[in-house]
C-alpha cells in the first residue's frame, strides 16, 4: 500500500477538521467583539469587556457552581459504581455476562431524551424532588459507562498472579487493594473520571428532565441565547465551558496513552 | 501506614514437636467442575527437604502447589503445614512464600520495593526493610539493580528478583512453580545449581513443581511423579531411576523401553530397560536381534532405534560403537539381565 496519503485524502481530512472546528473558533472570536447584537464579520473591534460583564452576572456563577457540583457528584458516583461493576464483571464468568455488559454500557448510547424521560418518571415515583441530587443521578447513568469501560479494559491486563503474589507475601485484601490493585487502576480511574466530568459538565438533555427549576451552566447558556442584548456574554461563557471540558479530555487521553508503554511490564517473557 | 495485625505464629516449635513435616497432604482431592485435578494425594515433606512434584502438564502438580500456597481450596482431604491444619488459613496467613511461574513482579514498583513488599505489608520500618531487601538482592547477585523497574530486567534477572522477593521474609517453606521454565538452557542449568545452593544455605524446605525430569533429578532430595491427579511413585531420584514401579515412571523419569516378557526371555510380566543399558556390539549369542530404523547422532552418544518383533527399541550407545551401522542393518541387542526392572502395571 501507498504509505503517503494522497492529496485529495489530505484535503478532505483538513476540510473535515475545518467543518468541525471553525464554528468553535467563531465562538472564541466573538467572545471579544465590540458589537453586541449580530455576528458581522469581521468583528468591528475587539474588547475584553464581555468577560467583565459575564463575570458580574451572579446567575452565571450560580449556574457554573451548580454544574461543577453536579459534575463532581456524578463523577464520584461513577467512580465508585463503575469501578465496582468493572471489578465484578472482570473476575467472574456467568451466563448472560455479555448481556449484563451491554446493559451497563447502554446508557451512553441511549438517546438522552429517553434516559431523561425515564428518570423523570421513576424519580417522581421514588418521591425524589427535582434538584441537585436528581441531576447527579441522571448524569451518573452515563458517567458510569466511561469509568466502567476504562477499568474493565485495565483489569483485563492484570494477571491474577499479581494479586496472588501480593497475598502470598502477606498482604491482607485491603493492602493488596492499596499497593497493587489501585496503582494498577489509577490512570484508568483518572481517565474514566475525567471523561465522566467532561460529559456531565456540558450535558443538556437529561438535565432538562431532572433539574426542575435549577439551571446548570449549559442550560443557563441556552436560555441566554433568547436575550439578544448581550450576545457576546454567551460566547464568553461558551468559551469557558470549552476550556473546562477540553482540559480533562486532553488529560484523560494522555493518561491512557502513557499506560500502553507499561502494558507488557508485568509479562515475564 | 498502620501496622497490620500480625499473622498467627506458625513456627513449628509452637505446634506439635519440631519433627512435624513441613507439608503433610492427606488424601487431598481437588475437583473443578467435572475434572478431578488432584485425586487423593497423600504425601509428607520433611523440614529442610528439597521436594519436587514432577509430571506432565495437567497431572495435578501445580494444583497441589496452589493448595499448599492457599490459592486453591481442597475439595476434600487435609493440608497440614508444620503440623498445623491449614484448611482455614488464608494465603496471607501461611508461613509460605511462592515463586510464580510468570514471576508476578509488581510492574509499578522498583526492584527493591518489589523485594521489600513482604516487609512493607507487615509494617517493617523503611530503613530496616530496605536493608533486608538490599541484602536479599545481594544474595541473588542483583545488588546493583535495585532502582530499576521489572520491565527493564532480563528474564533471568526477573527470576532472581522473584526469588529474592519470596525469600525476604525468611519463610520456612518456599514453593516454586516451574520457576525456570522461561529461561534458556544454559541459564536454567546455572540457576538449578544456584537454587540448590540457596536452599542448602538457608536450610528451608523447597517444594518445586516441574515437568522437566532432569531438573527434578538434579536438585531434589525426593520426587513425587504425578499422573492424572495421583502420585504414581515417590522416592529419591536414584530410587525412581533405579526402580521405577510403572511403565509411566520408567519412561517419564530417564526414558525407558517397556518390553514384554517374551521379548526379554522372561516367563511373565512387563519390564523396563534403559536405552543406555543396551549395547549393540556384535554377538552371536545375543538375546535379541532387530533391524535398525533410526540413527540420531547426539555427539558422545548415538540414539539408535531398532525394530524388534513389531516394537521399536531405543538404545543409547557410545557413538564410536556404532560407526559401522546403517539404516536397515541387522544388529544384535545385548543387556545385563540384572538391569531389567519388572514393572507392577500390566
Amino acid at each position: 500500500m501507498n504509505a503517503q496519503p494522497s492529496t485529495s485524502l489530505k484535503l478532505s481530512a483538513w476540510l473535515g477538521a475545518a467543518f468541525l472546528h471553525i464554528p468553535l473558533l467563531l465562538i472564541v472570536l466573538y467572545a471579544f467583539t465590540t458589537e453586541d447584537r449580530t455576528y458581522t464579520f469581521p468583528p468591528p473591534g475587539l474588547t475584553l469587556k464581555w468577560f467583565g460583564v459575564a463575570f458580574a452576572r451572579t446567575d452565571m456563577w450560580e449556574a457554573l457552581w451548580l454544574s461543577v457540583r453536579v459534575a463532581l457528584g456524578a463523577t464520584a458516583l461513577a467512580l465508585v459504581l463503575g469501578g465496582l461493576a468493572a471489578a465484578g464483571m472482570a473476575r467472574s464468568q456467568f451466563r448472560g455476562k455479555s448481556a449484563v455488559n451491554l446493559l451497563l454500557v447502554l446508557p451512553i448510547a441511549l438517546p438522552g431524551i429517553v434516559t431523561g424521560l425515564a428518570l423523570l418518571v421513576s424519580l417522581r415515583r421514588a418521591g425524589l424532588d427535582a434538584g441537585t441530587l436528581t441531576i447527579i443521578i441522571g448524569h451518573a447513568t452515563f458517567c458510569i459507562v466511561t469509568v466502567y469501560n476504562n477499568v474493565v479494559a485495565r483489569l483485563r491486563r492484570l494477571s491474577p498472579s499479581q494479586l496472588e503474589a501480593s497475598a502470598d507475601l502477606g498482604a491482607r485484601p485491603l493492602q493488596t487493594f492499596r499497593y497493587v490493585l489501585l496503582p494498577h487502576l489509577a490512570t484508568a480511574l483518572l481517565a474514566g473520571g475525567l471523561l465522566a466530568f467532561a460529559l456531565s459538565f456540558d450535558e443538556v438533555i437529561v438535565t432538562t428532565f431532572t433539574a426542575g427549576s435549577q439551571q446548570t451552566l449549559p442550560i443557563w447558556l441556552y436560555g441566554e441565547l433568547f436575550k439578544p442584548r448581550q450576545r457576546p456574554v454567551t460566547n464568553v461563557v461558551a468559551l469557558l465551558v470549552m476550556v473546562v471540558t477540553l482540559l480533562p479530555i486532553l488529560l484523560a487521553q494522555r493518561l491512557t496513552q502513557g499506560t500502553d508503554a507499561m502494558n507488557g511490564a508485568g509479562k515475564s517473557s | 501506614m498502620a501496622s497490620p495485625p500480625s499473622a498467627p505464629d506458625l513456627q513449628p516449635q509452637t505446634g506439635p514437636p519440631a519433627v512435624a513435616p513441613a507439608v503433610a497432604l492427606d488424601n487431598l482431592t481437588c475437583v473443578f467442575g467435572k475434572v478431578r485435578a488432584v485425586d487423593g494425594v497423600t504425601l509428607n515433606i520433611a523440614q529442610g527437604e528439597f521436594y519436587s512434584l514432577l509430571g506432565p502438564s495437567g497431572s495435578g502438580k501445580t494444583t497441589c502447589l496452589r493448595v499448599i500456597g492457599g490459592f486453591e481450596a481442597a475439595s476434600s482431604g487435609s493440608v497440614r503445614l508444620f503440623g498445623q491444619d491449614a484448611a482455614r488459613l488464608a494465603a496471607y496467613d501461611r508461613p509460605v512464600n511462592t515463586v510464580f511461574q510468570d514471576y508476578a513482579l509488581f510492574p509499578h514498583m522498583s526492584v527493591l520495593d518489589n523485594v521489600a513488599y513482604a516487609l512493607t505489608v507487615r509494617g517493617v520500618g523503611k530503613a530496616e526493610r530496605l536493608k533486608k531487601a538490599g541484602a536479599m538482592l545481594e544474595l541473588v547477585k542483583l545488588g546493583e539493580l535495585g532502582s530499576r523497574r521489572p520491565a527493564q530486567l532480563s528474564g533471568g534477572q526477573r527470576q532472581r528478583v522473584a526469588l529474592a522477593r519470596a525469600l525476604v521474609n525468611a519463610p520456612k517453606l518456599l514453593l516454586l512453580d516451574e520457576p525456570l521454565g522461561a529461561l534458556d538452557l544454559k541459564l536454567r542449568e546455572a540457576m538449578q545449581t544456584e537454587l540448590r545452593a540457596i536452599q542448602q544455605t538457608l536450610g528451608i524446605t523447597f517444594v518445586y513443581v516441574t515437568h522437566d525430569q532432569g531438573e527434578a533429578m538434579s536438585m531434589s532430595d525426593r520426587v513425587a511423579v504425578f499422573r492424572a491427579g495421583k502420585i504414581e511413585q515417590e522416592g529419591s531420584p536414584r530410587e525412581l531411576y533405579g526402580h521405577p514401579r510403572t511403565a509411566f515412571v520408567a519412561d517419564f523419569v530417564g526414558g525407558a523401553n517397556v518390553l514384554g516378557a517374551v521379548l526379554v526371555g522372561q516367563s511373565s510380566g512387563t519390564y523396563a530397560l534403559r536405552p543406555e543399558q543396551i549395547s549393540l556390539t556384535p554377538d552371536p549369542g545375543a538375546p535379541m536381534r532387530g533391524r535398525v530404523t533410526g540413527l540420531h547422532y547426539l555427539g558422545a552418544t548415538t540414539r539408535v532405534e531398532v525394530q524388534v518383533g513389531g516394537q521399536t527399541v531405543h538404545a543409547s550407545v557410545p557413538s564410536g560403537d556404532v560407526l559401522h551401522l546403517k539404516i536397515n542393518d541387522q544388529t544384535a541387542l545385548n543387556w545385563n539381565p540384572a538391569d531389567l526392572r519388572r514393572l507392577e502395571d500390566a
